[in-house]
């Protein structure tokens, strides 16, 4: 089977241990997590995690079935690229004497949509939004005049099908209520 | 309405009342019917001892000589009885002593809840005396775990703790409490937890699928059943036998699975995987639908997947969906506890037989009678066989005893062998494969079934790992059988290294103390056996001790388990020699 990229939400009770818990199941199976992004959710009081691998979709498959097990996971799910809307954030910080000397840089900032965000004597620095290869396609147009930092976030994303958490704990309160 | 009325009443009982972390954990320990407990005291946990001391007239502390010891014995506890056993540590070296416990506990889908003490919350991370991060080292095998740096949590903790562990797939839970928890005070009220909002341990049952397994079942021509332990967790013995006779469903076992059924009922034929029997092997490989229930195709059980049931139409009766689809692909996939499962199975089934493909299974037996069997119960000559022990430990029980196995050569051939009429009465570690497991194991047997006989098979290898529970037997007096066959190898280690090392024993030979002279140490009554001769009176003189009685016999020192499915063999491949 094919290896491919896939996105892995997954919907969590806000716990202390839980990331290292889910970390734990990738490093049983020696799958190398791509990135990492947690944050809340729609819902209040719900966690959600974004984690990207590059595994088979059987793998995929069966490390869903195993993160669904942990007791605070309320759901996950798995998307291919095609199924999502998604970006990533990387900062740049670059050198002011080479900015301002090289007036090329500038160009690249406006043809790739980047953005300024601070601007000192000493460095400026840059940030771009989008898909992985516009980040690196910036990366790569800055690398030669001196790169001080470079850092990027992991994946965002959201899906275009509906993930319904809220119904899923709403049909929890109901059969706790009546029962 | 009378369950509100009871609430009701509880509810007036339970006025909060002001008590210490460390009592409160004792009084959650009652609320959830605990009577017995193992452990070993420590510093990070003395507040909870020194409430046990007075509580001691309601729980009883079983002090175990190694905390690896009390988690076997609240394994072994509650195995037999279904209810989850609890053992507790102190911070450290305690808390890590539990790890192989609860690994164990985890495979193999055993209740439990380990409580263990901590430091002060306020010496979190300072690399204190005898702190460790047990919650991070015990995280991939528990089913849960917690730290409590707070009084007034330590109820609500633990009645989710007892919920999580006993419900769906059961499992082992850790709670850490650092002390200044269990020295703050708190308003003490118990719930009992009923659910958890992102938990769901009973699958919603798909009444589509059953008619779909029940429509394959009734259309089979050579239907086989395999059960493992998910029928005796989900106390679904009497259902599995129902299903079995109804459908006329020739029925194997995985090694946790053995007791679910008797084994002299005339469609048991045995078991499955590595060392199991030659038939239910052999025609995994040849049968249409083959009918898993409770179990997870562990790979000792199916051999190379890819040489797996790759005839057969596979339906997979399961709890935790996590299982469906993980090893081998089911075409019909029914979630949910067996228990239910099975009976609303049975209304769809046809009554039928399948005498000619049950006799596929008696042919394959005769073959493996003559070929292993025969020459095992009988051997006249030579050394002692360790069947011959098991035999004679079955003529003396008559099928009542729980028998409690380590892991190894004696733990294939106790299981292969040994005679069960009841359910819950086969206790091994199968899945971790402990070494060590079966002395304590048997202590916390015989503890939560005093009135049954428990005898415990065990090697004269992993006896050595945990023989300092022979005090605790001393010390409280519980009357085990303890049979020790020694070969003076790591057997099955030894059995490898002669068949795929070409005979070079890399340290298996062990060199050993006077396991007789040990046991009289610990004032236990012990006898060797090393004649064929004096076997049956040896036996017999164990089995009718009312006090514990430990046994040692001498078995030939070069004997190999067989049947054996060679590893990345398939199962139709398995060797009669």
């Amino acid at each position: 089977m094919e290896k491919k990229n896939y996105t892995i939400s997954i919907y969590t009770e806000n716990n202390i241990g839980l990331l290292s818990r889910i970390a734990a199941i990738f490093l049983k199976r020696h799958f190398n997590i791509e990135s990492i992004t947690a944050s809340k959710s729609e819902v209040n009081e719900v966690m959600r995690f974004i984690i990207v691998v590059e595994i088979t979709e059987d793998q995929v498959k069966k490390i869903i079935g195993q993160i669904e097990k942990q007791i605070e996971v309320i759901r996950a799910y798995y998307h291919t690229d095609e199924e999502l809307i998604f970006q990533e954030t990387a900062l740049y910080k670059v050198n002011s004497a080479e900015f301002v000397e090289d007036l090329t840089i500038q160009d690249f900032i406006k043809e790739t949509n980047a953005r300024i965000v601070t601007v000192t004597p000493k460095f400026f620095v840059i940030e771009k939004t989008g898909k992985r290869y516009e980040i690196d396609d910036l990366y790569d147009k800055l690398k030669p005049y001196g790169l001080m930092q470079f850092v990027r976030s992991g994946k965002i994303a959201v899906s275009k099908n509906e993930m319904p958490i809220s119904s899923i704990l709403e049909d929890f309160n109901t059969i706790n209520i009546n029962s | 309405m009378e369950v509100k009325t009871a609430s009701k009443e509880k509810k007036i009982k339970q006025a909060p009342t002001t008590v210490s972390g460390a009592e409160a954990v004792i009084k959650c320990l009652l609320e959830e019917g605990i009577d017995t407990i193992y452990g070993y005291p420590g510093g990070a946990i003395m507040p909870v001892y020194d409430e046990l001391y007075k509580y001691q007239d309601k729980i009883h502390h079983v002090l175990t000589r190694h905390e690896q010891g009390a988690t076997h014995a609240a394994q072994g506890y509650a195995r037999v009885t279904g209810k989850v056993g609890v053992c507790i540590a102190t911070s450290g070296p305690g808390a890590t002593n539990l790890v192989t416990g609860i690994a164990d506990a985890q495979i193999d889908s055993t209740p439990m809840v380990c409580i263990t003490g901590q430091v002060g919350s306020h010496l979190l991370g300072s690399d204190a005396f005898q702190e460790t991060d047990i919650v991070g080292i015990s995280t991939p095998v528990t089913k849960w775990n917690y730290q409590v740096t707070k009084a007034e949590e330590i109820p609500e903790v633990l009645a989710k703790a007892f919920y999580i562990a006993r419900s769906g797939r059961p499992g082992p839970v850790l709670i850490d409490i650092t002390k200044d928890a269990q020295f703050a005070t708190l308003d003490f009220t118990y719930k009992k937890c009923t659910g958890i909002r992102s938990y769901k341990p009973f699958p919603t049952v798909n009444l589509s699928e059953i008619e779909r397994a029940a429509d394959l079942i009734n259309s089979a021509k050579k239907p086989m059943i395999v059960f493992g332990q998910g029928v005796i967790l989900g106390g679904a013995e009497t259902l599995l036998q129902q299903v079995v006779e109804k459908a006329g469903v020739p029925a194997a076992w995985t090694i946790l699975g053995l007791s679910a059924m008797a084994t002299d009922h005339p469609l048991n034929v045995g078991m499955v995987g590595m060392h199991g029997n030659y038939g239910p092997n052999v025609l995994t490989n040849d049968c249409d639908v083959l009918i898993a229930i409770g179990m997870r195709f562990d790979d000792r059980v199916t051999g190379n997947l890819d040489h797996y049931a790759k005839q057969a139409k596979v339906i997979h009766f399961e709890i935790d969906p996590a299982e469906i689809n993980k090893n081998v692909k089911a075409e019909v996939a029914v979630l949910g506890d067996v228990k239910e499962t099975l009976q609303l199975l049975l209304g769809f089934l046809k009554p039928n037989n399948h005498d000619a493909w049950h006799q596929k299974f008696k042919d394959l037996y005769k073959i493996e009678y003559d070929k292993i069997i025969n020459n095992e119960l009988n051997g006249k000559e030579g050394k002692l066989g360790m069947t011959e022990v098991i035999d004679e430990i079955n003529t003396s029980s008559n099928g009542d005893a729980i028998i409690v196995s380590d892991v190894g050569q004696h733990q294939m051939v106790a299981c292969r062998y040994a005679k069960f009429n009841k359910p819950r009465s086969n206790v091994t570690s199968g899945g971790l494969g402990t070494m060590g497991f079966a002395l304590p194991a048997a202590i916390g047997a015989k503890m939560g079934m005093p009135q049954r006989q428990v005898v415990a098979i065990i090697g004269d290898g992993g006896y050595q790992m945990t023989i300092q529970e022979l005090g605790t037997i001393f010390q409280t007096k519980v009357p085990v059988k303890i049979v020790v066959l020694n070969n003076g190898f790591l057997g099955m280690v030894r059995q490898w290294q002669q068949m795929f090392f070409d005979n070079r024993y890399a340290s298996t030979e062990l060199i050993n103390p006077d396991f007789v002279a040990i046991a009289k140490g610990y004032f236990i009554k012990a006898k060797k056996v090393t004649e064929r001769s004096e076997l049956k009176n040896a036996i017999k003189e164990m089995m009718d001790s009312p006090e514990a009685y430990f046994l040692e016999v001498k078995v030939e020192q070069e004997e190999n388990v067989f049947p054996m499915i060679p590893t990345g063999a398939s199962v139709s491949e398995i060797r009669l020699e």
